[in-house]
């Protein structure tokens, strides 16, 4: 296989294989969906409340793969909890690093026995920890795509009070807004997108797709809606990038979409010290 | 409609705390519609107590509120409430238009791509507080000042007819303080509005006064500032000898007094 001038021929050639095709499908659901959810978690200051919910999802779904359950039940089951308790626990338990951090090494080290008493392949944890986009399976895409799509249609719901909530949670609450059930709604919003997003990123290279296009976003748009915009396109982008270069490079994805939305970020914060001179200059 | 009630807030004989901590108690008094009235006291007197007895973020311990003549509740679409907040995260790029907006259409469940209509609402209120060069500049960024005016535009985009404002002035020079003071004062008195305001200082609100709530040391007084502040209403609501001095403009300095000094005069 090697790259050709044709970006189409290209991508029907890669097309041809079925595991590039599921990968291609799933990256884009999970992209859309990590873009979005991201940009509220940046908003909500609760970037480390979601890093720990994908650690959480280690230990169930290594328990799940023990069990010889599909990851990805572990994965929502272990998430759905961890958020929902996350949420109850209130806004300022979200940004509580030390407990945070605790309960996030215990859940490894759980996880870390799980696949211990697996006698099966270490690839397992493997695919886990870092993802493994190149073996879904079209049952994975369909269980992706529906997961996303109620992601999408509860947002589509509480957008507005969650906006509202997320920016002033004080005024909000005194409107009325139910603030207690919007976040535990969030929260789980966060467990399904973290699940999900495993799959293509894994547990420990989260925070790639779901916090940096987000936090790129922020930087660049003061309108929520365009935000979200950007933040999906900059996880679109990083994922579709990195799948294409991995077809020819004999390197994991996760390498290439972590790198795309490193140097992306970096450029921003480039750009906004360039903008920042700049204006202090003209100020002068 | 419930701006035709005289009485906009009754209260009697209210208690207020939390389980079997009175912060205060045998508060009695009306608040009439169109009326400006400021709530002093030192820190920790229960203020804000108040504001959340009102707001019906909290029970009373005992007594009686009405409000609009009904108890009362969280949600009250009468009332506009600006929070004492503390900081704002200067990396917060969202611009101030968004949170005005979301103070008018926030409450709304479901997803309106097109609807522009709270745009334009959120515009006019940002200009009406002489904040529209603030509209499309990221919260973040903004001062003290430029951020109270935001927030005043929040609580005022659903047309309140009662507006509660925590410590609005606390942060501000002396000439903002008056800047923000004359602004509210307008805004409330076209809208004809009532407006409580708590504050620690009284000075830069004498002008515009109708009332005082005084708190302090589990006790409230209420009155016309003349009324409230001497040295005889204060000395009994502190619970020992103060002294109120006037300035050449009518402002307020509290003095206390302590006991050995009689003996030195």
């Amino acid at each position: 296989m090697s790259l050709s001038i044709n970006l189409l021929t290209d991508l029907q050639e890669m097309w041809q294989y079925g595991f590039m095709q599921h990968a291609f499908e799933a990256g884009t659901i999970v992209a859309i969906v990590a873009g979005i959810v991201g940009y509220f978690i940046v908003l909500r200051r609760s970037s480390f409340a979601a890093h720990a919910l994908a650690h959480i999802g280690f230990a169930g779904a290594a328990g799940a793969v023990l069990f010889g359950i599909a990851p990805i039940i572990g994965l929502l089951l272990f998430t759905g909890c961890g958020g929902i308790t996350i949420a109850i626990l209130g806004r300022r338990a979200a940004t509580r690093d030390t407990q945070i951090g605790i309960v996030l090494s215990f859940m490894l080290g759980l996880g870390v026995l799980f696949i211990s008493l697996y006698s099966g392949y270490a690839t397992e944890a493997y695919s886990i920890l870092f993802g493994e986009i190149l073996g879904i399976s079209n049952n994975d895409v369909i269980v992706t795509l529906v997961a996303s799509l109620m992601i999408l249609f509860s947002i589509g719901i509480v957008y507005r009070p969650l906006l509202f909530s997320s920016l002033d949670e004080e005024v909000a609450e005194v409107k009325g807004l139910p603030t207690l059930w919007l976040g535990i709604i969030f929260m789980l919003m966060v467990a399904v997108a973290t699940s999900v997003a495993v799959q293509v990123v894994g547990v420990l290279l989260i925070f790639s797709l779901m916090i940096t296009p987000a936090a790129i976003a922020h930087r660049f748009a003061k309108r929520p809606k365009q935000g979200i915009m950007i933040s999906i396109f900059i996880a679109l982008i990083a994922t579709w990038l990195g799948l294409f270069i991995s077809f020819y490079e004999p390197y994991p994805v996760s390498f290439f979409i972590t790198s795309i939305v490193f140097f992306l970020y970096i450029i921003t914060l480039i750009f906004h010290r360039l903008k920042i001179k700049n204006s202090s200059l003209n100020n002068d | 409609m419930n701006a035709n009630y005289p009485n906009i807030i009754t209260v009697e004989n209210l208690a207020a705390g939390y389980q079997n901590n009175i912060v205060w108690q045998d508060a009695n008094f009306t608040i009439d519609h169109g009326e400006f009235v400021a709530i002093i006291g030192p820190n920790g007197s229960g203020k804000t107590t108040l504001f959340r007895l009102l707001l019906g973020m909290q029970k009373p311990i005992r007594g009686n509120i009405k409000i609009f003549n009904t108890p009362p509740k969280r949600g009250n679409p009468y009332i506009g409430f600006v929070p004492q907040r503390h900081l704002i995260d200067p990396e917060m790029t969202i611009e101030s238009l968004e949170l005005v907006r979301l103070g008018f259409s926030g409450k709304q469940w479901g997803f309106n791509p097109f609807s522009q209509k709270d745009r334009k609402y959120a515009f006019d209120v940002l200009k009406a507080v002489g904040a529209e060069n603030l509209a499309h500049r990221s919260l973040g960024v903004l001062s003290g000042g430029e951020l109270q005016r935001v927030f005043l535009a929040e609580a005022l985009v659903s047309d309140p007819n009662l507006l509660l404002l925590d410590e609005p002035l606390s942060n501000l020079d002396i000439r903002r303080e008056q800047e923000l003071v004359q602004l509210i004062n307008n805004v409330v008195r076209a809208r004809n509005a009532t407006a409580l305001l708590i504050a620690h200082n009284i000075n830069p609100l004498l002008s515009v006064l109708d009332k005082v709530i005084y708190i302090v040391n589990g006790k409230v007084a209420i009155g016309k500032p003349n009324e409230v502040l001497t040295s005889e209403s204060l000395s009994a609501l502190y619970g020992t000898q103060v002294e109120v001095l006037r300035g050449s403009q009518g402002q307020v300095a509290v003095i206390g007094i302590e006991e050995n000094q009689h003996h030195c005069d």
